[in-house]
């Protein structure tokens, strides 16, 4: 329905597309996702055509866009525009109304304007705003209008720029639900979403721009990838799966300054899993280990590609292990005790012997996580003697800090 | 807020207007009293009855031109009995100032109504895109320079030529953006007030005159400047109202106007060129009557809203209807004043109540 091929878009030096190719069929939703000035913008106003390309072409159906006078692209493509705010006092029914311009003749009426306005309000759930005057209304009720008045054109293919960006989670669902809904009913739809986590759920493919380049797309799943958020977004984060809607979920993290120090994780759990994810946000470089097949601890370190050294369930770590693991603490500037169980041999207190640094971060009493009689304890607390202990939330700030004072004078 | 329905508000416009042309044509050195002046004004009201063959000349633009074999005939349906005087003075010298007035005032509320729209802009008035200073020119250079031709004509080629040369300087590859037609037109304003200003200090004794023109003004309006404005203007707003609509979606910003099917460059241009022209014809008759553009379509916006297929025709009778009322006080007083005083003094001390009550913020 809409194709993109080889266009090129300059604004004076500037390329802000160079060479997109892109096609949506009818009955597909696209989203193009990327990080501000990537052209998405650029690319959408192309293909309603109100931009020109300075060379390559887009045809909806079978037409040209650019060959088309602006009544004949305007009833093949609807657009949302990014920018809904109106200076004007035009009620809301007014305003959708304005959709119905490309059928409208200048000597006649347009017989269906009506039904159609009617339908648009309805299915945008705006009904009760249509006598409202449209400058009065919030942003996030202009865009839901604004998409009436698209619906009200009543055009095969539909262009949305940022249609969620002023809604709240409720509207912006619901608006991508019914764009979604357009798309079923064999629209081409081509929309820019700011959202990737809604993006990934309501599109059929993501389109991943990035400097006036299509660099990725396919299935919102391939797409939206933690080096995906790199390249393209510079952004640091991780995609892992929403167990509610299956699809992709994406956090990112605030770049930091700090960071760069070794941390080994020992122990496990949710303090391990907790403190695993928190020192890696805050730009560590952590190792883990051993955690046993199912800990929470694992599947945080997994996800966020930490190098981690598993052990079957209720099996004796094996000497393999042990040793991959005593690398790790060698290596590590700090090893975090994050509420570590002491099995029979004390196999955590031994390995922890050998840290440089110790932090030791507790939530759960040691009676309940020692197996090792009085012997076990008794290391335990040899350790957590030399050891800083604090919460789970403070670990991150206290692997920053530079050792303490009494370090520095035993060097002397 | 519902739009008001367009008929009644329509039709109490057209009743203030008969209304207030009727009262102040018994206003003047003589007063007539109301029932005379209806009678001697619906005994004026002629209604085109064909054509009749014969060698006739039609005004144009001050110009006789023969025009063989075509002249309107007129038929006159009414014939009270009024007192001659009475009826001589009302229909030779009141009503021809009236009507003209109504008409100036009509078209420059419309201009205005549509320069705003289409500039997005409170400050646009009809004059924005130099119109009323290349009518200046015109006018002032045929008070001074006496080149023999007709004051109106030349008026009026000068405001078309002022806003041709504006259109073409912002255009670009076919292109008007409306920000370097706004600019282009105070540069050429600017210009041409120097031009003026120029042409004054070497007007020698026509100096009174000219300045009388510029002040704007209905005085020793005649019929045959009705009959050569009043179609202009109508054909013009006829125009300007089958645009109605299109104006309406420029309103959302031409990119969005694009997108839903106007053509943005077209529409523009249309409405350029049949606002200058509307504004030229009103302009040529009356000289340079301020703040009727600028405040009428204001006041009316706040009435009836911004949908201008109710807005222009609203503005245009509002305007109407404020300019005959401003004459009638400006030839009512002791000594008779331009108009564009009284519309300027009247009109702005309103436009500042409004602001201050801040409801003028946007078009």
């Amino acid at each position: 329905m809409i194709r993109v091929d080889d266009v090129h878009v300059a604004f004076g030096d500037v390329e802000v597309l160079d060479g997109v190719d892109l096609t949506v069929e009818a009955g597909e939703f696209v989203g193009l996702v990327g990080p501000n000035g990537a052209g998405k913008t650029t690319l959408l106003r192309t293909v309603n055509g109100a931009l020109t390309p300075d060379s390559g072409d887009v045809f909806v159906g079978e037409d040209r866009i650019h060959d088309l006078s602006s009544r004949a692209a305007s009833r093949r493509v609807a657009t949302v525009p990014q920018d809904t705010s109106v200076r004007f006092a035009f009620d809301v029914a007014d305003v959708v109304a304005m959709g119905r311009t490309p059928h409208r003749s200048r000597f006649s009426s347009d017989p269906d304007r009506g039904a159609r306005v009617d339908a648009a309000l309805e299915r945008t759930e705006t009904t009760h705003l249509r006598d409202r005057r449209v400058d009065t209304l919030s942003g996030g009720e202009r865009q839901r209008v604004f998409v009436a008045r698209a619906l009200a054109q009543d055009a095969p293919t539909l262009v949305l720029d940022e249609p969620t960006a002023s809604l709240d989670v409720n509207h912006a669902t619901q608006t991508l639900a019914l764009v979604r809904e357009l798309a079923d009913e064999s629209r081409a739809v081509l929309a820019a979403i700011h959202d990737l986590e809604s993006a990934a759920r309501f599109c059929d493919r993501l389109a991943l721009v990035h400097d006036g380049r299509i660099v990725d797309q396919g299935e919102p799943a391939d797409v939206l990838t933690t080096e995906a958020l790199e390249t393209a977004f510079d952004a640091r984060g991780v995609v892992t799966t929403n167990p509610v809607t299956d699809s992709p979920a994406v956090t990112t993290l605030p770049s930091t300054t700090g960071g760069g120090r070794r941390v080994h994780v020992l122990g496990g759990g949710e303090t391990g899993a907790s403190v695993v994810g928190s020192c890696w946000a805050a730009g560590h470089q952590v190792s883990a280990g051993p955690f046993s097949h199912d800990d929470a601890a694992r599947s945080v370190a997994r996800t966020l590609d930490v190098p981690v050294e598993t052990t079957p369930p209720f099996a004796a770590i094996d000497r393999a292990t042990v040793e991959a693991v005593s690398e790790q603490i060698a290596a590590a500037d700090v090893t975090v005790l994050a509420d570590p169980v002491i099995d029979p041999a004390a196999t955590v207190c031994r390995l922890a012997d050998d840290a440089e640094r110790l932090v030791v971060v507790e939530s759960r009493p040691l009676a309940e996580r020692n197996y090792g009689g009085d012997r076990g304890r008794e290391r335990y607390e040899s350790l957590r003697r030399r050891a800083t202990v604090v919460d789970a939330d403070r670990v991150p700030a206290v692997l920053d800090e530079k050792p303490g004072p009494e370090r520095v004078l035993a060097d002397d | 807020m519902e739009s008001p329905p367009r008929a009644p508000v329509l039709l109490g416009l057209g009743a203030a207007l008969v209304a207030t042309v009727l009262a102040s044509a018994t206003v003047g050195p003589v007063s007539i009293d109301l029932l005379t002046v209806s009678k001697a004004a619906l005994n004026a009201v002629g209604v085109p009855a064909g054509l009749s063959v014969g060698v006739g000349t039609t005004r144009i633009l001050g110009v006789s031109v023969p025009l063989p074999g075509v002249s309107l005939r007129y038929a006159y349906p009414f014939s009270f009995a009024v007192a001659d005087s009475s009826e001589t003075i009302v229909r030779q010298i009141r009503l021809p100032r009236i009507v003209l007035g109504a008409i100036v005032g009509f078209a420059l509320a419309a201009a205005g109504t549509v320069m705003q729209g289409f500039f997005r802009n409170p400050l646009a008035d009809p004059s924005i895109i130099g119109v009323s200073s290349g009518a200046a020119v015109g006018a002032v250079a045929a008070i001074v320079f006496a080149v023999g031709l007709p004051l109106q004509a030349m008026a009026f080629a000068g405001a078309i030529l002022a806003a041709f040369a504006v259109y073409l300087i912002a255009t670009r590859d076919g292109e008007t953006p409306v920000a370097t037609l706004l600019l282009a037109g105070v540069a050429i304003q600017t210009f041409l007030g120097a031009v003026i200003s120029y042409m004054l200090v070497h007007a020698g004794e026509s100096l009174e005159q000219a300045i009388y023109w510029l002040m704007g003004h209905l005085q020793n309006s005649t019929w045959g400047e009705v009959e050569v404005t009043l179609p202009a203007a109508f054909l013009a707003f006829a125009v300007l109202h089958v645009y109605a609509h299109d104006l309406n979606v420029l309103l959302m910003g031409e990119e969005d106007a694009h997108a839903l099917g106007i053509e943005v460059e077209r529409t523009k241009r249309i409405l350029l060129a049949v606002a200058s022209v509307i504004t030229a014809a009103a302009v040529a008759v009356a000289g340079v009557i301020g703040f009727v553009g600028l405040v009428v379509p204001h006041v009316l916006r706040l009435i009836v809203g911004p949908d201008h297929r109710i807005l222009l025709p609203a503005s245009a009778l509002a305007g109407a209807t404020f300019l005959v009322a401003a004459d009638t006080l400006a030839r009512s007083g002791p000594a008779e004043v331009p108009v564009g005083i009284v519309t300027a003094a009247v009109g702005a001390p309103f436009f500042l109540y409004l602001l201050r009550r801040k409801e003028v913020h946007t078009v």
